[in-house]
């Protein structure tokens, strides 16, 4: 008897898809805007997210999902800057999924919100393929990981929507080539938005908080 | 490494197809898989059986098509092959785009079923 050819067509992350875009659409009726962070481990995600929380908070009602293998180390730093924030702890998973956002935000009114950040797992190849809902997935890296990072790591370049080079401050001692970097970003994502920034001296941060509300709005006026 | 959840993802998919076709055992399982997808074939391939072991997917094999980055270039008005993911730009024209239309794929395309009966006694 021959084979039976039966055609499927099925996206293997399909549940992941699908819970991501409900999470989506729960977002843009509580008009959420939700922007989640990838980077290597050690880029600096918490620091620079720590800063944002900060900078944002008179102004919107922000809050902060953030995943790791273990310990609750980031979220109890990230609580200094007076926002709620939850640890998403993984285990031995390498990522985040729509799962993890949806179970880790149970009880929180998504209308007592304006802004999410979803830091998540620092890890370049995996949290590339998982859809989380987000409406900005901001890439990082930082001066001292080398310029060609992007083209080692084609793909979490190409899918996110902004890049953000962070540890400026450190920029001479690392002998940072920052033209080199930008062109590497720039061939395996053409077109896209790169911000330099130092958490720690406060250098790009007015205009990273500037890009990032002119996106609330962006955002909030599509959703209109 | 998550080519382990992607391949338990991909049993699970066809496993639940399957189950429409009773008496029917799966040979093989057909994966389309984008150069952007994130996913690594030789990792998944690897993966595979291990995802299979103790499944009604025991013993079937992965066929995978590999899709290369193409973007719409509005320039020659086409679909066209990125040079590679290190360098977004028209393999015609040289101009960059921003506009992926393939590459992404992570899909199960289809089956190859055979007669559970036919299988075992050959």
């Amino acid at each position: 008897m021959q084979p039976r050819l039966v055609e499927v067509r099925r996206n293997v992350l399909k549940h992941n898809d699908v819970l991501a875009a409900d999470l989506r659409r729960r977002f843009a009726e509580a008009n959420v805007f939700v922007a989640s962070l990838v980077s290597s481990p050690g880029t600096g995600k918490t620091e620079f997210l720590e800063k944002t929380l900060t900078l944002l908070r008179p102004a919107a009602r922000v809050a902060a999902l953030v995943g790791d293998l273990a310990t609750a180390n980031d979220a109890i730093r990230l609580e200094r800057s007076g926002v709620p924030v939850r640890q998403i702890t993984t285990g031995t998973i390498c990522h985040l999924e729509a799962q993890m956002i949806d179970t880790a935000m149970a009880n929180w009114d998504l209308n007592d919100l304006d802004v999410l950040f979803i830091e998540n797992v620092g890890n370049l190849v995996c949290p590339s393929s998982y859809d989380l809902g987000e409406a900005l997935r901001i890439v990082m890296m930082s001066v001292t990981e080398g310029e060609d990072k992007p083209l080692k790591y084609p793909t979490i370049f190409n899918t996110a929507d902004v890049a953000v080079i962070t540890k400026m401050d450190l920029a001479a001692a690392a002998e940072f080539d920052l033209e080199m970097a930008r062109a590497s970003i720039e061939a395996v994502r053409p077109g896209i938005d790169i911000i330099e920034v130092s958490a720690k001296t406060g250098f790009g941060m007015d205009r990273w908080i500037e890009y990032l509300n002119s996106q609330t709005k962006t955002s909030a006026a599509a959703a209109a | 490494m998550h080519e382990l959840s992607i391949a338990m993802g991909i049993v699970d998919g066809a496993a639940e197809t399957a189950r429409d076709y009773p008496g029917q055992r799966v040979e093989i399982v057909h994966l389309i898989l984008g150069e952007l997808s994130g996913v690594v074939k030789e990792a998944l391939m690897f993966s595979y059986e291990l995802a299979c072991a103790h499944t009604p997917l025991e013993g079937s094999r992965l066929q995978i098509e590999e899709v290369k980055a193409a973007i719409h270039c509005d320039e020659c008005g086409v679909d066209e092959e990125v040079r590679s993911i290190q360098d977004m730009r028209c393999s015609i024209c040289s101009r960059p785009s921003p506009n992926v239309v393939r590459g992404r794929e992570l899909m199960i395309e289809s089956l190859e079923l055979s007669d559970e009966y036919a299988a075992a006694v050959s």
